[in-house]
């Protein structure tokens, strides 16, 4: 378990280590909508459940999960690519 | 702007829908709203227009609120029996949202003040209680080529129809003109069973949210007719007339008319 993998570039990054659902979502969609398409977000997070749930949301509304990984006994990283408006 | 974290929570359900998002709220938020009338259809209008989070409300009544209101205008209650309805209608929606403004008038809506009223608004609603004002409504609505989101209700029947001038249909080309004030039911025939008004009137706020948000399929050209007691709703066809009084190539009525009262108010 180690660093994100080099060859991809991390264009913003959001800490919702604390939140629960449906926060940890409401926070992920709006840092998506504030990004440009093909540009890349970093998640940190803590929310077991979120750690399912929000890749499955991110794909519902049209964007594209480039890892889930557990990074340590509590947190998660999801990468997401914005792939739609 | 950027949401305050209270308005993260109360408008989460909102913006982890694809259709709404952050920029949808944002939207609503910035959007105004005009309603015509604070009784049985502006309160579930308003009210969910508040709790939706519409920046501006504009809302038109002269009454004040008597005890057999309460049936089925839920933005009043008992406590403000004889208060001015915009008044309570004021009170009961920017308490349920403090991000809501309510601009109330007292005043009786006619051909003189209409105009006016309606100007800075980006959508009209119509929850007027007689013909007369509906069609005063529609006619300045397609003159001012304000989108209208408009309903009716009686016994246990229910209208709504949204109009955008110059894209579909109007009042007018459903109905031409007033019916004779004999042929419309008389205050002791006109009951109305009041939980129809909330179903009306939450139709008429998805309509209004919908025109903001720019999603779905408005009820242009359709006439939908809710059917209480067998539980049906009807959409009925209104093709825009072309030769509509008021909306049509050459229309008749260029000027606002007040109509006669003489009709019962429901
Ligand atoms: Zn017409």
């Amino acid at each position: 378990m180690g660093d994100v993998k080099p060859d991809i570039k991390i264009d913003k990054k959001i800490n919702i280590k604390g939140l629960v659902c449906p926060y940890t979502f409401v926070k992920a969609k709006l840092a998506v909508e504030d990004m440009e398409v093909g540009e890349t977000l970093e998640i940190l997070l803590d929310y077991e459940e979120a750690s399912r749930s929000i890749p499955k949301s991110m794909e519902d509304h049209g964007q594209k999960v480039l890892k889930v990984e557990k990074i340590n006994d509590t947190d998660w990283i999801i990468l997401i690519k914005k792939e739609k408006e | 702007m950027e949401f305050t974290e209270d308005q993260l929570q109360r408008y989460s359900r909102h913006i982890i829908l694809p259709e709404v998002g952050g920029k949808g709220q944002k939207k609503i938020l910035n959007a105004k709203v005009f309603i015509v009338g604070a009784g049985g259809l502006g309160c579930p209008v308003g009210y969910y227009l508040a709790a939706a989070g519409i920046g501006t409300i504009g809302i038109i009544d002269n009454d004040t609120i008597e005890l057999s209101n309460l049936q089925r205008q839920i933005a009043h209650n008992t406590e403000r029996l004889g208060m001015l309805k915009i008044e309570s209608a004021k009170k009961t929606f920017e308490s349920l949202n403090p991000d809501v403004k309510v601009i109330g008038t007292k005043e009786r809506i006619s051909k003189d003040n209409i105009k006016d009223l309606i100007k800075d608004y980006d959508i009209v609603v119509d929850g007027s209680d007689n013909f007369p004002t509906r069609y005063l409504v529609n006619d300045a609505c397609v003159m001012m080529k304000k989108p209208l989101v408009s309903g009716a209700i009686l016994k246990f029947e229910g209208q709504v129809t949204t109009i955008l001038p110059g894209e579909g249909h109007c009042y007018r080309c459903l109905f031409e003109e007033m019916p004779p004030a004999g042929l419309v039911p008389s205050c002791q025939e006109a009951g109305v069973l009041g939980a129809i008004t909330g179903v009306v009137g939450a139709l008429q706020a998805t309509e209004v949210l919908k025109l903001i948000l720019g999603k779905g399929e408005p009820l242009k050209n359709t006439l939908l007719i809710y059917d209480a007691l067998r539980v049906n709703f009807r959409r009925v066809k209104v093709p825009k007339n072309p030769d509509c009084p008021v909306c049509g190539a050459h229309p008749t009525i260029t000027e606002l008319q007040d109509y006669d009262a003489g009709y019962c108010r429901i």
